[in-house]
């Protein structure tokens, strides 16, 4: 009928909003991983993240084998940064059982967590930059760099990203000249590729006008979230927690940590590079000051290893955040409880508040600068 | 085709003239199908190789030596896949959209010149027909995502026609100060005009301040007409939510490609013929061999556009839809009706240095307004501090 | 000097120096053509178990003690004791078999091997047509010889022989140390005087 256009003519035009689901299947969405997202245009009203498509049962599996052998499955949380979450189980385990690691070990698990470290976040802005649209370039130039990380990490430990290379008191692998010649080699190669690919994005129009002032995350909302990791603090956060737990043997290096002013992904984008900046600090520093000794506690045992009943909470500031693993012991060859606290998953959950009110495009760009690894989220 | 009318009757008398007319309508249109068409086919391949090359990688070398005959096998994988349609598409629509796409695309071929007089048809109107042409694909695009009966096409094809549109207008004024420079449509005269000089090179346009800005303004403009990096938006919707060739497939999604790349090169022709002198350059001129050596010219000045247009793909990320339009309106317009009034004052400064001092001083005063007023993405000066 | 656009025109440099490098410098063309180039991967470099045998295929090194069947993490080994005729085992595997669709390459089975039998391979290309059987490794195709085992892991083969030659070397020494214990205690105790063939006991014999 002809009189209810007329009617709604006066007041305000009706509109529709849509309802769409970005995901699982998606080039942009860094792992299996699905977003409702209910649109008013172009506008995002409301955000719902899905998860668990990744599930693999990890902390039920965990609580079936000994106490070892669940260390490779821990190299598939995080996919990318194997070493750390090899160290925060490992911490744990050492917490609980009162092992102490020696020096060489301790130098050693600086080295391996710092590299992880650059490689990660050079693979985080090359894939943020590559869902900003940029075809491939910085991405395969950050990948040119990683490379030469895994390959250090095949040298050293066998494989390239399921290192498997902690153990408790200590890594399995000493580290001989030719691999700390190797290391060190990747670390003074590193700063060229940094400056060029600051120089291509950095200062970039396009780059700025997309990410600047875009996906804002307050510092109050990041501390009620308990967000951590670089996305905290580029909210000006100043938690990390290299300077406040001081684990392994962190408080003898000198390092800064950046924190960032506004919180938007430009500055997630910016502390990365400046962390890489400082990642390569340390590692210099480690690598010359590393002392000569064992590269593990020798009363370790391999076989039927037990624990006193207790629990514990083991912690490492990892490339996405605070990666913790809580553990209850009953003293015998199993834990009783084991619970992972993954970054990823509880960055995700202040998604919805950063991407209210921008349109569909950022909501892609916010998701890429949490830099998520659905490994984790999903566990 | 004048000319080769001409040239025809006047070798082979006896056969009738209008055998000879159509010989010479077919010889101009088989051209421009072999040539521009395989300009396409081994831009594609080019492009491919290189942005390979500038992301430190190898492109497909595998069919073919440096993989000459990927563009045939892409072409033929395309041919065998099946074609769906969507049942409640409008199937008339549907077929039309790719061919609407591509036609335009090759129309305006048809007056750009390659070598002096060498032009299919001489049009007293030609650059208004080049532009007025190339923007019909414009219907192509948003009957496509009308008639794929898919609201994520349709919003996708919205979001296309808007940004072809908006930027439809700084690419015609630019367009327009050559005009009024030149003081014809004609695409041959314009191109004439910019001979003479020092080796047929200092008086093209793009080496007068106004042609400068306005060989940017066109460049930029020709990008977003056929979508390619950094205006890809309706290229990549793919990855949000769906172009408008979401629901084509086989050789219909062939021929959106083509049409998009085919675009590409027609604006990067008119480019070439109205700011960078066509085909002049030191030893062009009538005779074979200077219409030889302004043919070389040309596609010299062609691939360098074309060459131009993959630098910038490789390198920079894409725009937002917002900003891309804010960016079409309020630093692009302004800017080049500036120009239409720089173009002006140049015309009308009798001794040549003061006109090049006005221009140049009036333009780059335009350009620092601008850039002060828009300044969005400038870099913000932001304190990191350690702890 | 800071113009507009200079972001833009920075980011072309960059790409421009790359294109131009590709042609020049390896570092800017890391591409490898496999197959017909390979990567020399790391001496370390592991991805899947195979068992050592010495001389022949017939006497691994491994026993069949069953360590590392229990400590795989997700349980892709399985072994059954090879038994003689009169059902006595062997110390020798009679079936092996390594599923490595599960095997997720953690080297927990080489650590925990008393015998020094199970050891990881570098051979990347395992693919295969079939999903189930041929991705079951059995004892014929676990089986490579310590002569390839020193050729893909010189220095750790080195070092595994060492040490076996080191523990037989201070075996055979305490054998040795035992036999001539024993043949000095035989040789310094009182002969054991066979009784005679007379069923007559003799009297007073030492006990």
């Amino acid at each position: 009928m002809i009189t209810a256009p007329i009617a709604n003519m006066t007041g305000k035009i009706e509109t529709q909003t849509l309802e769409v689901s970005i995901g699982p299947q998606h080039p942009s969405t860094h792992g299996v991983f699905r977003m409702d997202v209910v649109l008013d245009g172009e506008i995002v009203r409301a955000l719902k993240p899905v998860i668990g498509y990744l599930h693999r049962n990890h902390e039920q599996l965990a609580e079936k084998m000994a106490w070892l052998h669940s260390m490779p499955y821990t190299d598939r949380l995080d996919y990318f940064n194997s070493m750390t979450n090899n160290w925060a189980y490992a911490l744990a385990v050492e917490k609980l059982a009162g092992i102490k690691v020696p020096e060489r070990a301790e130098y050693i698990r600086v080295i391996m967590a710092e590299l992880s470290r650059l490689q990660n976040h050079a693979s985080a802005i090359g894939f943020l930059l590559q869902d900003c649209g940029a075809w491939g370039t910085p991405l395969l130039y950050a990948f040119r760099e990683r490379e030469k990380i895994l390959d250090f990490f095949e040298t050293v430990s066998g494989s390239r990203m399921m290192c498997n290379y902690l153990r408790f008191g200590g890594v399995r692998v000493d580290l001989d000249e030719p691999m700390l010649a190797m290391a060190r080699e990747i670390v003074a190669k590193f700063p060229k590729f940094l400056d060029e690919f600051e120089k291509l994005m950095t200062t970039n129009e396009v780059v700025l006008a997309r990410c600047q002032r875009v996906g804002i995350l307050p510092k109050e909302l990041a501390i009620a979230g308990s967000i951590s990791g670089p996305v905290a603090r580029a909210s000006g956060v100043e938690y990390d927690l290299r300077k406040v737990d001081q684990y392994g043997v962190y408080g003898r290096f000198e390092f800064g940590v950046p924190v960032g002013p506004v919180g938007d992904v430009y500055d997630r984008y910016y502390i990365r590079v400046l962390e890489m900046r400082e990642a390569l600090k340390i590692l210099q520093q480690a690598l010359r000051d590393i002392p000569a000794g064992p590269a593990q506690a020798p009363e370790v045992k391999l076989r039927g290893f037990k624990i006193p009943a207790g629990d514990g909470y083991g912690r490492v500031e990892g490339p996405k955040g605070e990666l913790g693993f809580y553990l209850v012991s009953d003293g015998g060859p199993k834990p009783y409880r084991y619970h992972v606290r993954p970054p990823s998953f509880i960055n995700i959950t202040v998604l919805e508040d950063m991407c209210l009110g921008h349109k569909v495009a950022d909501a892609i760009i916010i998701l890429g600068s949490i830099d998520i690894v659905l490994g984790e989220v999903d566990r | 085709m004048e000319k080769i009318y001409q040239l025809l009757h006047a070798l082979l008398p006896s056969v009738p003239v209008w055998t000879v007319w159509i010989a010479a309508f077919l010889i101009p249109i088989g051209f421009i199908f072999g040539v521009y068409l395989t300009i396409f086919a081994f831009t594609t391949l080019v492009e491919r190789k290189a942005l390979g090359r500038i992301q430190n990688r190898y492109g497909p070398n595998r069919v073919g030596p440096f993989g000459i005959l990927q563009p045939m096998a892409d072409g033929l994988k395309i041919l065998l896949k099946e074609d769906i349609v969507p049942r409640a598409a409008d199937k008339f629509s549907h077929f039309l959209a790719p061919v609407l796409i591509v036609v335009p695309g090759l129309l305006v071929y048809l007056v750009v010149p390659v070598a002096p007089g060498m032009v299919a048809v001489d049009l007293k109107i030609g650059v208004l027909f080049a532009l007025a042409v190339g923007t019909v694909s414009v219907i192509a695009l948003f009957m496509a995502g009308w008639a794929s009966r898919n609201k994520f096409s349709l919003l996708g094809a919205m979001r296309a026609v808007a940004q072809v549109v908006s930027y439809e207008v700084p690419t015609v004024m630019a367009g327009v100060a050559v005009i009024m420079a030149a003081g014809t449509l004609s695409t041959l005269t314009i191109v004439e005009r910019q001979g003479g000089g020092i080796l047929n090179i200092s008086n093209w346009y793009v080496f007068r301040p106004w042609g400068l800005v306005g060989f940017v303004l066109f460049v930029i403009g020709g990008l977003a007409e056929s979508a390619r990096c950094p205006f890809d938006l309706p290229e990549a919707e793919s990855e949000l939510i769906g172009g408008y060739h979401t629901e084509y497939s086989g050789f219909k999604f062939a021929l959106f490609q083509m049409g998009e790349y085919l675009a590409g090169m027609a604006m990067a022709g008119v480019t070439v013929t109205l700011f960078l002198g066509g085909y002049m350059g030191p030893g062009s001129g009538p005779g074979l061999v200077g219409g030889l050596i302004s043919m070389f010219w040309f596609f010299g000045k062609l691939t360098g556009m074309i060459a131009l247009n993959i630098w910038i793909r490789g390198t920079w990320p894409r725009l937002r839809v917002d900003q891309l339009m804010g960016f079409a309106w309020k630093v692009l317009l302004p800017l080049a009706l500036v120009n239409i009034v720089a173009v002006g004052l140049w015309h009308f400064l009798t001794p040549r240095p003061v006109a090049w001092v006005v221009t140049t001083g009036w333009l780059a005063i335009w350009v620092v307004v601008l850039t002060k007023c828009n300044a969005g993405a400038a870099l913000e000066k932001r304190e990191y501090r350690y702890i | 000097m800071n113009y507009p656009g200079k972001g833009l025109v920075d980011g072309l440099a960059v790409t421009a120096r790359n294109f131009v490098g590709s042609y020049f410098y390896t570092d800017r063309l890391t591409t490898v053509q496999y197959p017909e180039e390979r990567v020399q991967t790391p001496e370390n470099s592991r991805t899947f178990p195979f068992l050592v045998f010495d001389e022949s295929p017939d006497k691994p090194r491994c026993t069949a003690c069953k360590i590392c069947e229990v400590e795989c993490p997700p349980k892709c080994i399985y072994i059954v004791m090879d038994r003689d005729e009169k059902g006595k085992p062997r110390q020798q595997p009679k079936i092996f078999d390594i599923d490595i669709s599960v095997c997720m390459q953690c080297q927990i089975c080489v650590e925990v091997c008393p015998f020094e039998s199970i050891k990881m391979d570098n051979d990347y290309e395992k693919s295969r047509y079939g999903r189930f059987n041929e991705l079951m490794l059995r004892l014929p195709d676990l089986l490579k010889s310590n002569e390839y085992y020193r050729q893909i892991k010189p220095t750790e083969a080195a070092a595994v022989d060492a040490k076996l030659k080191a523990e037989a070397e201070a075996k055979a020494a305490k054998k040795a140390a035992a036999a001539a214990v024993a043949a000095a205690k035989a040789a310094a105790s009182p002969p054991a005087t066979p009784p005679p063939a007379s069923p007559k006991p003799p009297e007073g014999s030492a006990a």
